[in-house]
């Protein structure tokens, strides 16, 4: 029940006076209840669940999030190997 | 896929495991309250490249596993009647009442509908007037916006055959009353990060100032969990009790509103009984007065129930992480997915199951 997955939302539609959307989970698609994400564009991301979109995902944050995990390599190269007492390399293998 | 497989890369997860080595000094225990985070560990082996002094323990997150046996056995006799369509989440199906589950009821002539939302349910209460749909109206804060949608488009669209059979459970009463007791030796919370997408951060500011925990609200894949860990571990190094936010790219700092808003037009808190738990003070939600043509509890009487725990079961004792599934002496013998004895073997969130699951693994 809270193994809610991102997925695009490919198409907004209304039903029974709902905004409704056709949501693309990496090639399976299923519909989804937009009225709590009301501001939704095609095209963007969103977290689903139950059948109701309850977040849009925001690309800037995750983006930030992405370049703070980079730095993390640079610590673990400080101390020169991973939990296995692997060296780590520029890729983290 | 985008935003999945970036949080699944193991090269990342070496990387923060390689940054949770170098900072910690100390035993820290944690807690992942989401049973979804509690799969996501025991599928990708979380808890054992941990380094040894830090201690995951699997918390009361798993909605399933916690709908008390009193409500699965109501939920049996409503979907009995011969004028109902009992609609459900695949989920509830197998969990075990004081004598049968809700799947017997249907092999016995119960007209049983799996469904995946609610919305679900309100089309075959449009498609069926002659007959009374229930929708059973499980879950935490994530399912709650749903369910409260199904009330106010039922009264919008005049469905007098539809109601729900209410059973919605609240995390922040449950870490408290986790922390009050005196058997608590949880260090640090990851916060379920889709329940914190609906109802923000501040109810957590509370508990973390009160009870001087740090509480990181955390994403379900892999290297959520594994930052998680880390921005938990870096606050108890730094002797930090913040509550922070893992999982930006969906939850923001008062949730979404417009789904608490709809929350609170159809819902109230009132006190609630947790299976495995017991009964906690203002944890759970009920349907208002305003909508109680709504609330299958007072549409369909159901008297007093006897209920029967089996008595081997440690589930609640797992519930509140005191011990692990593997402690449990009927776990994988007399208990196992197809035959449960508690819900935590049933649900795809209890924690019994994920171990049952990737023991193999293991």
């Amino acid at each position: 029940m809270c193994l809610a997955i991102p997925g695009k939302l490919i198409e907004i539609y209304e039903e029974a006076g709902m905004k409704m959307g056709r949501i693309d989970y990496g090639g399976t698609v299923n519909r989804a209840c937009l009225e709590y994400v009301p501001e939704i564009e095609a095209g963007q991301y969103t977290v689903v669940h139950a059948g109701f979109a309850i977040a849009i995902i925001d690309e800037e944050e995750a983006a930030r999030s992405f370049e703070a995990w980079r730095e993390y390599s640079d610590a673990a190269a400080r101390e020169g190997g991973d939990v296995y007492g692997n060296h780590l390399d520029e890729d983290g293998d | 896929m985008k935003f999945l497989s970036e949080y699944r890369d193991p090269k990342t997860a070496r990387l923060m495991l390689a940054e949770i080595r170098r900072i910690t000094t100390r035993p820290w225990v944690i807690m992942e309250v989401c049973g979804g985070q509690t799969h996501a560990i025991v599928r990708s082996g979380i808890d054992q490249v941990l380094p040894k002094e830090i201690s995951l323990v699997h918390g009361p997150g798993c909605p399933v596993c916690v709908t008390p046996i009193e409500t699965i056995d109501r939920a049996i006799e409503i979907a009995r009647r011969p004028e109902v369509i009992f609609c459900s989440f695949g989920d509830m199906l197998r969990v075990p009442g004081s004598d049968k589950d809700l799947l017997t009821a249907r092999s016995a002539g119960a007209d049983l509908r799996m469904v995946y939302s609610p919305l679900e349910a309100l089309e075959i209460a449009r498609d069926n007037p002659d007959r009374q749909v229930v929708f059973f109206a499980i879950g935490f804060e994530t399912t709650a916006p749903g369910n409260a949608m199904a009330v106010l488009q039922a009264e919008k669209q005049g469905l007098e055959n539809f109601s729900e059979l209410v059973c919605h459970v609240l995390v922040p009463p449950a870490i408290t009353a986790l922390l009050s007791s005196g058997d608590n030796l949880v260090n640090g919370y990851l916060a379920a990060g889709n329940v914190c997408t609906v109802t923000g951060l501040s109810e957590y500011e509370e508990i973390a100032g009160k009870y001087r925990v740090p509480i990181v609200a955390t994403g379900l894949e892999p290297n959520d969990i594994m930052e998680g860990i880390l921005m938990v571990v870096r606050q108890l190094e730094e002797g930090r009790a913040e509550v922070e936010n893992q999982y930006v790219r969906s939850v923001r700092y008062h949730g979404n509103v417009k789904a608490r808003e709809a929350v609170a037009e159809v819902f109230e808190v009132t006190d609630q009984k947790w299976r495995g738990i017991g009964e906690l003070p203002a944890s759970g939600l009920r349907i208002r007065n305003r909508f109680k043509d709504y609330d299958a509890a007072r549409r369909f009487a159901v008297c007093d129930l006897d209920v029967n725990e089996p008595e081997v079961c440690i589930s609640g004792t797992i519930l509140k992480g005191l011990k692990k599934p593997d402690q449990c002496p009927a776990f994988g013998t007399e208990c196992r997915p197809e035959h449960p004895l508690g819900a935590t073997m049933v649900s795809s969130e209890g924690a019994c199951s994920a171990y049952y699951k990737y023991k193999p693994l293991r």
